[in-house]
């Protein structure tokens, strides 16, 4: 393969991953945060206590996420097919992969809300604030460089998940590495690939890091 | 009038099985524009009892009125806006760490939808009365102990509150700023009429600034008197212990003076 094709399809696959990993992280937001939001405010020590709601999304939580991602990926195919109409390519690939942000970013979320101080929470109350406004103007605004950092994991994750769903046609860079790298031999095409989805995950974990130290306002200037 | 008034009220904690009687049967009433106080030692009901008077903690039995109101009768939505009237200051201040001195202030206006502008002026007002106005774009993490007070202070005025609960206000802070703080209670108490619950184990800040006191003892209302009276003559021995370790720890101090 000529060097002028071989960037060709780098490129093209390097957009194809960015856009499967973004779109799938944002759905996945979509979903997991309102569930992460659910899950703080009903645990036993959070704003509104309750039991039920609680243990029912705890457990559907830990079932999808101890389900690998690879079997994950054939086993919602159907449903896969229903929605986007194929179940092979970039654009089906992001259904496996919300599915599998979801579960992942909820438990992050949750764990960025709980770090925030109870006497904080207790104070708003006390000012006659509301439900809605202690999960929006103090829960999530006092961990917001936490769930920043959580942002960053998601993304590292749902990249490498990304590159997994190469083995049945999910296209992206995954889907190079394992076409030309591991079917075809080329071991030169496998390592540049590889190569570039280093660079990848390392420029979205330089640039979380930088903005979540940004908005941090607990450091000192 | 008495502005608060606690009626037999009573809390259990349910902790595995056991449970534990944080307040038995205490009734006490708090009058318009005075500083009360209620000192105990530590696991004697105090702060279960100060988070009673704004309903944070909810009662197991008994009544709890404030301003001519039940306040277990309240809606959710009602006892919101009775929270607006009772303000609250806390032993670790709790700011929003990720917000600035000014918005801070500006939070209970929010709460109650004062608009934007409006609300920062009025905060900016609320910083000068507490001294602190050239900090208005500091955020928290950039002061001191006292100076969180004061902001904490001046963001418990932004919502206009006939009362103003301190719980444990000035037990993080050193001997000096103690008493600058409680001369800011003092005085706002003063201008401003309000009337100010303060919750503490130390009898000093109970000396200082209040008018009477109560004295709580294992969930229990051991005591209750003009501080003068109460501390020239206790009657109860959870008062008599209160000044007997006063006093040992005075006479330690004056120890260390003379070396």
């Amino acid at each position: 393969m000529e060097f002028k094709d071989m960037a060709v399809m780098l490129a093209d696959g390097t957009w194809d991953t960015l856009y499967m990993v973004l779109i799938s992280t944002i759905l996945g937001y979509i979903i997991g945060l309102p569930l992460g939001i659910l899950l703080t405010i009903t645990d036993a020590d959070g704003i509104r206590p309750n039991r039920v709601i609680y243990k029912i999304l705890d457990v559907i939580i830990n079932i999808t996420r101890s389900i690998p991602f690879l079997i994950l990926l054939i086993l919602i195919m159907p449903l896969t097919k229903m929605i986007v109409g194929k179940s092979y390519g970039t654009t089906a690939t992001i259904v496996p992969l919300t599915f599998a942000a979801a579960p992942l970013i909820a438990r992050m979320v949750e764990s960025s809300l709980k770090e925030v101080d109870k006497g904080v929470i207790e104070a708003a109350f006390s000012m006659g604030a509301g439900y809605f406004t202690i999960i929006w103007k103090v829960l999530v605004t006092e961990s917001r460089t936490s769930l920043l950092v959580g942002v960053t994991i998601a993304l590292g994750t749902i990249l490498g998940y990304s590159a997994m769903a190469g083995v049945i046609g999910g296209g992206g860079l995954g889907d190079i590495a394992i076409r030309y790298g591991y079917y075809r031999y080329e071991t030169k095409i496998m390592i540049i690939t590889v190569a570039v989805l280093v660079v990848l995950m390392q420029i979205l974990q330089w640039l979380g890091m930088l903005l979540s130290k940004k908005i941090d306002k607990r450091r000192g200037k | 009038m008495s502005i608060i008034e606690i009626k037999n009220v009573t809390k259990t904690f349910d902790a595995n099985k056991s449970s534990v009687h944080a307040l038995s049967d205490v009734s006490l009433s708090v009058e318009e524009g005075e500083i009360f106080g209620v000192i105990g030692l530590s696991g004697a009901g105090k702060s279960t009892l100060v988070r009673c008077m704004n309903l944070l903690e909810k009662p197991t039995g008994g009544e709890v009125w404030v301003d001519g109101k039940n306040l277990m009768s309240l809606s959710e939505k009602e006892l919101r806006l009775m929270r607006r009237e009772i303000g609250m200051i806390f032993q670790h201040f709790n700011l929003l760490m990720q917000r600035n001195v000014l918005d801070n202030v500006c939070f209970p206006m929010e709460i109650a939808g004062v608009k934007k502008r409006e609300a920062r002026e009025k905060a900016m007002n609320y910083l000068k009365i507490v001294g602190l106005e050239e900090k208005a774009k500091a955020y928290p993490v950039q002061l001191s102990g006292g100076q969180k007070q004061r902001v904490a202070i001046a963001r418990t005025l932004a919502s206009n509150p006939r009362i103003i609960l301190c719980d444990e206000a000035t037990s993080a802070l050193d001997p000096q700023t103690t008493g600058t703080i409680l001369a800011l209670l003092k005085q706002i108490n003063k201008d401003y009429g309000i009337t100010v619950v303060v919750i503490t184990h130390e009898m000093r800040v109970v000396e200082e600034i209040c008018d009477r006191v109560a004295v709580l003892n294992l969930g229990e209302l051991a005591e209750i008197g003009p501080v003068e009276e109460v501390f020239r003559h206790p009657k109860s021995n959870a008062a008599k212990s209160l000044l007997l370790e006063r006093k040992i720890s005075q006479m330690g101090v004056n120890a260390a003076d003379g070396i």
